[in-house]
């Protein structure tokens, strides 16, 4: 009997099947067509997007949209190659030459995507007799790129410098002279909450290890420039590389690493995420440039927290159980019961709000969530109707009393 | 004073109590996914107990290996006596 190569999926496929078919199945959504940062048509019905990650709303600002039109026009749809053959063009130099600025450093290196610069970064820089430190409640890219290399992987608690400083006692006990790397976000996308940079990196600093920090999610959040959770914790000198993502608050597609390790432009020879794939299409290297530009200079960042902290307070005046605090631009109600959780997620797109459902393994202890990323460019009255429904449909389902 | 590999599979077994939520007894061949029905993240969080219980470092790539709770003994064995 023939093995079938897809047999071991046998069990996600029926947990999924277990889910309605269609509209109302949370991980088959479509956008029939989008009106704006914060609304789409969805199921022919205008929804509230309350769960794109589009912090700023830059992906319909005007001054990104015509320099993205610009670079459309001037230098057609896609690169067609690797950025170490064809594939660079001056908008690249000119979109690292803008990171270099807005982070202050010396080096700028721009990936496809926010992915691929977590797995080039960390499968390169950590090698075979090196050890990668990483917080369990790390994002999937994190562990891919502990995955793809060949260094040795250790997991610390979530956001215990403690529990850190112990592992790297240990491994320096073992191994006095390994490369360590360790690594961390500055915001947790599912429960918006912090790293303490500070005392992480310093555990690492005490044991000669390098500092990696994710600022995925808090890239233009935090700090007085935008630079994310670092900047905001006056801890930036502690941090080796700095590593983000184009889109989430910078609205397009793309990741990057910035560092002032003398020797980091190599990593463009040996980094094999970044070799050997095509280069960013120069409409979206263009709106990206703009957008940091826009970015650092901006005060977005104090209306999307003023939108988040209303949501989230709102959420817990009501009485749910909020996992989150109103300190990111995340907003989100921990619902004990899958069951509960998706037909929650279905009754809020009826109502025309869509947020994202999530469930485990994408989120910490075994949670589920109805988990909401907040725009600057939400209205207020977004926001009370969106706590309108949260709690009507609470009431309803008797997650609220 | 080293431990034999019984003595940490009795360790291990005591440190596995909060994963252990059908009460099952306890054995060599008992399987995280399948018996003890533990998903990848639960087994990490328990390989991080079993770590600080014998202060050593259990490294996340030896996981795929790990599929019964004999093997954890026989890996922190090893790693033990290196």
């Amino acid at each position: 009997m023939t093995l079938d190569l897809f047999e071991k999926f046998d069990r996600t496929l029926e947990s999924f099947n277990q889910l309605p078919k269609g509209d109302f199945n949370p991980f088959t959504v479509s956008m029939d067509a989008v009106i704006s940062p914060t609304e789409a048509i969805i199921n022919g019905r205008k929804t509230i997007l309350a769960g794109t990650n589009n912090y700023m709303g830059m992906t319909y600002n005007r001054e990104c949209m015509d320099a993205a039109e610009e670079a459309l026009n001037s230098f057609g749809t896609g690169t067609t190659g690797s950025r170490v053959l064809n594939g660079t063009y001056n908008g690249h130099k000119i979109l690292e030459e803008t990171l270099k600025d807005f982070y202050d450093t010396e080096h700028a290196i721009v990936f496809s995507t926010g992915y691929q610069a977590n797995l080039g970064i960390i499968a390169t820089v950590a090698g075979p007799k090196d050890y990668v430190i990483i917080d369990a409640d790390s994002h999937a890219s994190i562990y891919d790129g502990c995955a793809m290399g060949n260094a040795t992987v250790v997991r610390f608690e979530h956001n215990d410098p403690e529990n850190l400083e112990k592992r790297l006692a240990r491994i320096r006990r073992k191994d006095p002279d390994a490369g360590i790397l360790v690594v961390i976000e500055g915001v947790y996308s599912m429960l918006g909450d912090q790293a303490p940079i500070k005392q992480l990196a310093e555990a690492a600093k005490k044991h000669d290890a390098f500092v990696l920090v994710d600022e995925a999610h808090s890239i233009g959040v935090f700090g007085k420039t935008g630079r994310g959770v670092a900047q905001e914790q006056g801890v930036e000198h502690l941090v080796d590389f700095t590593i983000g993502t184009f889109s989430k608050s910078v609205g397009t597609v793309g990741g990057y690493c910035v560092s002032n390790h003398p020797k980091f432009e190599v990593l463009r020879l040996v980094c094999r995420p970044y070799v050997f794939t095509a280069s960013l299409p120069p409409s979206v290297v263009a709106s990206a440039t703009k957008a940091l530009e826009l970015i650092k200079n901006s005060n977005l960042r104090v209306k999307l927290l003023e939108n988040s902290m209303r949501l989230n307070k709102g959420l817990s005046d009501a009485g749910f159980n909020v996992g989150t605090t109103g300190e990111s631009p995340i907003a989100a109600i921990v619902i004990d019961e899958q069951d509960i959780a998706i037909a929650y997620w279905q009754q809020m797109m009826q109502e025309g709000v869509y947020v994202n459902l999530a469930v485990p393994p994408a989120t910490p202890n075994g949670l589920n969530l109805m988990r909401c990323s907040l725009s600057a460019a939400h209205s207020l009255e977004q926001i009370d109707y969106m706590l309108e429904k949260f709690i009507a449909i609470g009431k309803n389902l008797g997650v609220l009393n | 004073m080293t431990l034999s590999t019984s003595e940490i599979f009795d360790q291990v077994c005591e440190l596995m109590a909060p994963y252990n939520q059908k009460s099952l007894t306890l054995e060599t061949g008992t399987t995280f996914a399948h018996d003890l029905e533990l998903d990848s993240l639960s087994v990490m969080d328990m390989l991080a107990a079993i770590e600080d219980h014998f202060d050593v470092t259990v490294p996340l790539n030896i996981l795929p290996d790990l599929e019964t709770i004999g093997h954890v003994a026989e890996a922190i064995k090893n790693i033990l006596d290196e």
